[in-house]
């Protein structure tokens, strides 16, 4: 736990990687002529990119914002597992850009970035057109490392064993599979290793297809094989599962034969240091790192992910580009659709201070995250994070997780409040 | 030029683009709010709504007076009100930002009445 920052190690932190690039000379001058048309171009429509989008128009309606994304419907991941589960449709959690366009006038382009041109700040698309940039914000979120398992690839995820870990047609299709399957069958579920984006969504997951088995095929069974010894929740989730699905569900810890070394895809099998599992529907969550565009645009390190200034998320890589979401490295923080959000926010705030010439403020910021276990039974983790000199913590004595000795009360409250949670969060970021 | 007088131009111009150039919802945020009190407030409007306007069975802040806003969150730190999560976040602030963040969500609904 790192102490409070001293505004020494603020003013340092804000001039690594030259964030403080747009104090310099250069920004300076050119304000001069151009005072009024500050253009930021955000890469990625999803809970970090949206944000962002929103809140740089809501802060200073006179920057030029051009949001670029190519999908016209945005199915949110969060709430992807209720689908699954038959508790919500793929329409209550579709979401689309016509409020930012027609409300905020953020410019938003149906296209994709092929590359990024940090000298010429310009980023190139694949209709050719070319879009310049003062500040460029990429939220790629994650993209997925189908070679780390022998025998998966994007063809068998697209075909037999979906991850459903990206919702819209993956999200379909573990549903279609599920509904197709016999009474009494075995559902197989592989999440990944850390870090990876929505840490009890596996659980989530597993939680809401007994759900759905219970009520339409009770004999069937869920086998979890997971490449971690432990997981997010898993005192809670635990003692959920016993609850209302008991004997339904196994979890099985990497060293207990949870490790996946390759799937067969013909025979319908996942194949583990302990021997093969045969499953009538296999869910395969492979290992993760940031999205395409960042390895694209040279913003991601060793370790697959992008690191960042955490006072206003500017690449420690390429001053002039920042990186939120999932893709970006956030001390503490979990990978989120809540925390991309939260990053967002921070990151408009310190863009529109920096072309007025401040100093970005300290930043503030949040996760908020509930998993349903049951249709009346949700339980929630929370936190709350500061900057310090080891970068961004979760502040102590605050967040955590839901009670283990919660009583059913506030169970069923918290699932209602999960529901309330969606239809908020989303209307801050596309509403 | 030297910096300082670099920096002292640059002050000025923002400072003229902020009442000149800027529309109505520009000139309220720059002209009143404190920073910090906004960046700690926009975590808040992921649950309950952008301007603290909800549009779910989470309350809502808009219109609420800064006083009540503050006194709840602080009976929410000490554990004095019922929270499922309210308690667990209002322990990650202090006193001063706790007051701050409900002045911003009292300064938003003024602004815009």
């Amino acid at each position: 736990m790192g102490q409070n920052i001293s505004r020494r190690d603020f003013s340092k932190l804000l001039f690594t990687g030259a964030a403080g690039s747009a104090l310099g000379v250069g920004a300076f001058s050119r304000r001069a002529g151009a005072a009024n048309s500050r253009r930021v171009v955000v890469v990625g429509g999803g809970f970090g990119g949206a944000s962002a989008a929103k809140y740089l128009k809501k802060l200073d309606p006179s920057l030029s914002v051009t949001l670029i994304e190519p999908k016209a419907v945005f199915y949110t991941c969060p709430f992807s597992n209720w689908v699954l589960g038959g508790l919500k449709t793929m329409q209550e959690i579709a979401q689309n850009y016509a409020v930012l366009k027609n409300r905020y006038k953020v410019v938003v382009l149906a296209d994709t970035v092929v590359s990024v041109d940090g000298l010429k700040s310009t980023v190139k698309l694949k209709s050719g057109k070319v879009v310049g940039y003062d500040r460029l914000i990429v939220s790629p979120g994650i993209d997925f490392d189908f070679e780390a398992i022998e025998g998966y690839s994007k063809k068998v995820a697209e075909s037999k064993m979906p991850h459903a870990y990206e919702a819209g047609p993956q999200t379909v299709l573990l549903q279609k599979q599920l509904h197709g399957m016999k009474d009494g069958g075995k559902v197989i579920i592989c999440p990944p290793s850390n870090p990876f984006r929505c840490p009890p969504g596996p659980y989530e997951r597993a939680s809401l297809i007994a759900n759905y088995l219970k009520e339409k095929k009770p004999k069937s069974k869920i086998l979890i094989l997971d490449a971690k010894e432990k997981f997010s929740k898993q005192g809670l989730f635990t003692k959920g599962w016993e609850r209302l699905y008991p004997g339904m569900i196994e979890w099985r810890s990497a060293s207990t034969g949870g490790r996946v070394l390759s799937v067969d895809s013909s025979a319908m099998s996942v194949i583990t240091e302990f021997g093969p599992e045969k499953g009538d529907v296999i869910n395969v969550i492979p290992p993760q790192r940031a999205g395409k565009i960042a390895f694209e645009a040279g913003l991601v390190d060793s370790s697959g992910w992008c690191p960042v200034n955490p006072i206003s998320f500017e690449s420690l890589i390429h001053p002039g580009i920042h990186v939120i979401g999932d893709a970006c490295m956030a001390g503490a923080m979990p990978k989120s659709g809540f925390a991309a959000s939260s990053q967002g926010k921070v990151t408009a705030a310190a863009i529109v201070r920096l072309f007025h010439g401040d100093v970005p403020v300290a930043p503030s910021l949040v996760n908020t995250c509930y998993s349903l276990i049951g249709p009346g039974y949700g339980v929630s983790v929370a936190g709350v994070y500061k900057l310090t000199t080891d970068g961004i913590v979760s502040i102590k004595g605050a967040g955590g997780l839901t009670p283990m000795d919660a009583d059913d009360d506030q169970l069923s409250e918290e699932a209602t409040f999960a529901r309330g949670w969606y239809n908020n969060i989303a209307q801050d970021i596309w509403g | 030029m030297g910096e300082k007088m670099k920096l002292l131009l640059a002050a000025v111009m923002v400072f003229a683009a902020s009442v000149h150039g800027g529309s109505e919802l520009m000139a309220d945020e720059t002209a009143a709010v404190n920073p910090r009190g906004q960046i700690l407030a926009f975590s808040c409007a992921s649950c309950h709504g952008t301007d603290g306007k909800s549009v779910s069975i989470i309350p809502s802040f808009y219109g609420k007076s800064p006083e009540y806003l503050e006194m709840a969150l602080k009976d929410f730190k000490s554990g004095k009100r019922y929270s499922t999560v309210m308690m667990r976040h209002a322990k990650g602030y202090t006193d001063e930002e706790i007051r701050l963040i409900a002045e911003y969500y009292g300064t938003v609904w003024q602004n815009n009445n």
